[in-house]
């Protein structure tokens, strides 16, 4: 099975490091296939970011992501700009924080999409004392909701992502999103 | 015969006689750097010569070490790699005007700038030789060439000067008339733990002095020693009566950090690695 | 023993040229291929090896040129506007037969293009880029495993044939993220010394092997230079006969190799009416459509030139002898395209699918191409 992921939101808010842990979960810490991409150019430095993941049960050829499975919108202009790509009756996860569903109320309705909220940065704020934890907030929403990487894996492949000494908080990041749905 | 010349154990016999035009002062200038190679107490099977294009760059052919004959303008960019790869070698760049200062001009200010430990010997005629005559960009304001047939209007570089401001940690300029200075400032040189500059103002009879009315080695060597004038005079003089003149001393002579000895600084203190030599042959690193 | 990393294509090229003794690198910065150079400037300190930023792509092809003299595997990473500054002395390289690895990650083009996105444009600069006759192996990877062991693969033969060889990836190899596994026994070639120093002649035809190349320093008192030489290295540019033997050697030494340098690799073309044939990322959109025409009966194969130069001409001539059709995927306006007509031809309708704009060709659009063609 072959399921793909698009994860936007604004430059700094991690969304590549998210997509790259997804990745790696799935194909080095569970036994599945992962390719991640994300955009380059003017776009990348400031204002959006995008971050894809194809992960899937057996080999990977196409490695783009066409029509999302999933989609996780951190930013109100990533959530209308790419809802229009999400595959019907798929998976949309928003952070309330900095999105307004209401803006894309239309399409999920005539496309039968399943929403998500995690308010990942709130619970970075709130729970974790840092915002810049967002992301692995939203990894762990999305891990739960999913079910598209184990949640051991997703916590093998933070340790190995994140920077030294802040392990711990990121694990902490994690299962606070990770029950926060 | 003559007898022959206490240098020639250096020569690639094999290859001689030379392509040198009568008159020419690459021979005057291998002597030079010969001799000052001997003072500096130099093992010359440790030297290896790199050089671009141009009558000057073909100097290094006739030497008898490992010599580099590299493409136009870009003798300094394959020393850079040769030396950061080996940097127990004593690379010596021989390079003109044309070759150095207008297709290789770049990455003489780059190679300056990082005080690479490379000794260039620098030959200006002012002149392109190997083409046949054509302007360089040290000819003099006025000075005649095929690609100048009206006088050149452009201003000529200071070599030496723009060298020293780049921040070679040596620079200076002579000219072939003043061999017992040009020998020492290159012995200067060699011994220079960075980058070392020595411009030498030379004469080519053949196009630069047929184009300006100076045909005989003899004329230009006259010419040459006119308009020379010492550093510590030309210090006190005004910019104005410095016009045409070729300012011969020392321009740059302070140490500073060097560029290969950085690398293996980093190595060493951080993941305590010496830079490895010849690398290339080992199966397992 | 192995290791597995979940990480982008330009970070598996320099831990292959790591893997493979690359201990030089020089380089300037350019889109796409950045991280190559950002990574070895990390890691070639760790192992006692040098990196250098240079002022220039010309200054870059130079300064391995002499590092590799200098006795280290070198290597520079650019992309297109970097490849055409560097292609003079990428011809010294080959004249002078110094081992050396050249990786391009192609982005559109031609002049600055689109620095973010995917092309295949320089395919044809690899192969003829700089001036005179020349026969450079260039190796395409499709996955950031192969960007990986097509980069020790290049090494390999730089030192077997002394020679130059590319890498040409593209955008979407370089940045995409997937796990590679390196294996701890990955073979090496290594240089090897000559060992008689007065009779040795660096530019020597050695049939059957390679003459050995000394690294400066060792007493060997080699002269090297791009004008047209003879074996022991001395110009001699007015003779027609050591030119034409030297040109011809240098030429042959690979052409007479071919069948040990070419490689490709191919699923489904045995029976195949239609064949895809397609190099870097493209590849991997041919094989998804060569599964989806599969799967509604149609007799479709593809084959993956992981050699594009030399060109493979003898491995798709048997591949390909019972196709009536063959479509070339790839992301320019027709390269390799043109080396597929020369050699299937005369047997088949060779057809281009070429794509520009800098996204990769989809296996639905190869599709719709194929399709087009039988009118359903």
């Amino acid at each position: 099975m072959r399921t793909e992921i698009r994860i936007g939101g604004f430059g700094g808010q991690g969304v590549i490091l998210a997509g790259i842990i997804l990745g790696k979960a799935a194909s080095i810490f569970d036994e599945n296939e992962a390719v991640q991409t994300q955009s380059y150019g003017p776009e990348a430095r400031g204002g959006a970011s995008k971050c894809e993941v194809v992960i899937s049960d057996s080999k990977i050829d196409y490695p783009k992501v066409q029509s999302p499975d999933i989609l996780v919108a951190m930013s109100n202009e990533a959530l209308i700009k790419y809802i229009v790509d999400l595959k019907d009756e798929g998976t949309l996860i928003v952070d309330p924080g900095t999105t307004d569903i209401e803006d894309v109320r239309d399409f999920i309705d005539q496309h039968n999409i399943k929403v998500y909220e995690a308010p990942a940065t709130k619970t970075a704020n709130d729970e974790i004392g840092l915002k810049i934890v967002a992301n692995i907030v939203m990894v762990g929403a999305i891990t739960k909701i999913t079910g598209i990487i184990s949640e051991n894996a997703a916590i093998e492949a933070i340790k190995d992502s994140v920077p030294a000494g802040t392990e711990e908080k990121n694990i902490n990041a994690f299962n606070a999103g990770y029950n926060l749905v | 015969m003559s007898e022959e010349n206490k240098f020639t154990p250096y020569m690639r016999k094999d290859r001689l006689p030379h392509i040198f035009c009568p008159g020419c002062g690459n021979g005057t200038i291998m002597n030079a750097f010969l001799q000052a190679m001997e003072k500096a107490e130099m093992d010359f099977d440790n030297i290896a010569m790199v050089s671009g294009i141009g009558c000057s760059s073909r100097i290094p052919g006739y030497m008898n070490c490992d010599s580099l004959h590299t493409t136009h303008g870009r003798a300094l960019s394959f020393a850079t790699g040769l030396k950061t790869a080996n940097k127990d070698l004593d690379v010596v760049v021989f390079t003109g005007d044309g070759d150095c200062a207008s297709i290789g001009g770049n990455h003489l200010i780059h190679a300056a700038r990082r005080n690479i430990n490379l000794t260039v010997i620098c030959i200006n005629n002012n002149i392109y030789g190997m083409t046949g005559g054509q302007i360089s960009p040290t000819s003099p304001k006025g000075s005649f060439g095929t690609t100048a047939p009206y006088g050149n209007m452009d201003a000529p570089f200071n070599l030496a000067e723009l060298v020293a401001a780049a921040g070679a940690s040596y620079s200076a300029r002579w000219t072939t008339i003043q061999i017992e200075n040009l020998v020492s400032s290159i012995k200067d040189g060699l011994k220079n733990p960075g980058f070392s500059f020595i411009e030498v103002a030379t004469q080519c009879p053949t196009y630069f002095g047929r184009k300006n009315k100076l045909r005989t080695p003899t004329a230009m060597a006259v010419t040459l020693k006119m308009n020379t004038v010492f550093k510590s005079a030309a210090d006190r003089m005004r910019k104005k009566d410095l016009e045409g003149k070729i300012v011969v001393g020392e321009f740059a002579n302070s140490q500073r950090d060097e560029f290969t000895e950085n690398i293996e600084r980093i190595s060493e203190e951080k993941f305590g690695k010496k830079t490895l030599i010849n690398s290339a042959y080992e199966e397992e690193l | 023993m192995s290791e597995e990393f979940f990480i982008q294509g330009n970070e598996a090229c320099a831990k292959g040229a790591l893997k493979a003794g690359c201990r030089f690198f020089a380089g300037y910065p350019i889109t796409p291929s950045t991280e190559v150079a950002e990574t070895l400037a990390r890691e070639l300190p760790k192992v006692g090896g040098s990196f250098v930023q240079m002022e220039d792509e010309i200054a870059s092809a130079g300064a391995i040129i002499g590092g590799s003299w200098g006795g280290t595997k070198s290597m520079t990473a650019t992309s297109g506007p970097g490849i055409s500054l560097m292609q003079e002395n990428i011809g010294y390289a080959f004249i002078t037969e110094t081992p050396i690895v050249i990786v391009d990650v192609q982005r559109g083009s031609p002049s600055t293009g689109q620095p973010t996105m995917a092309a295949q444009g320089d395919m044809m600069q690899a192969r003829w880029g700089s001036h005179g006759d020349y026969e450079p192996i260039a190796l395409s990877p499709s996955s950031v495993q192969e960007f990986f062991d097509f980069t020790v693969k290049a090494f390999n033969l730089a030192e077997q044939y002394r020679t130059p060889v590319f890498v040409m990836a593209d955008e979407v190899i370089g940045h995409m993220r997937e796990k590679i596994t390196v294996e701890d026994d990955i073979e090496i070639v290594a240089r090897q010394m000559p060992e008689d120093k007065d009779n040795y002649l660096p530019f020597k035809n050695v049939e059957n092997g390679t003459n050995p190349m000394p690294a400066f320093g060792q007493g060997f008192n080699i002269h090297v230079t791009g004008l047209t030489h003879d074996e022991r290295g001395y110009p001699d540019t007015n003779d027609p006969e050591t030119h034409h033997e030297l040109v011809q050697r240098l030429c042959d030494k690979i052409l007479n190799n071919k069948d040990k340098i070419c490689s490709v690799q191919s699923e489904e073309c045995g029976d195949a009416d239609i064949i895809i044939v397609s190099y870097g990322a493209p590849v991997r959109s041919a094989i998804e459509a060569v599964q989806k025409a599969r799967a509604d009966g149609k007799k479709v194969g593809y084959i993956k030139l992981d050699t594009p130069w030399p060109f493979p001409e003898e491995q798709l001539k048997d591949l390909a002898s019972n196709a009536s059709d063959v479509f070339v995927v790839e992301m320019n306006l027709g390269q390799m395209y043109y080396e597929v007509e020369r050699v299937l031809g005369s047997n088949a309708n060779v057809h281009l699918i070429g794509k520009i704009g800098g996204l990769m060709p989809t296996p639905d659009e190869i599709l719709s191409e194929i399709n087009k063609m039988g009118g359903n």
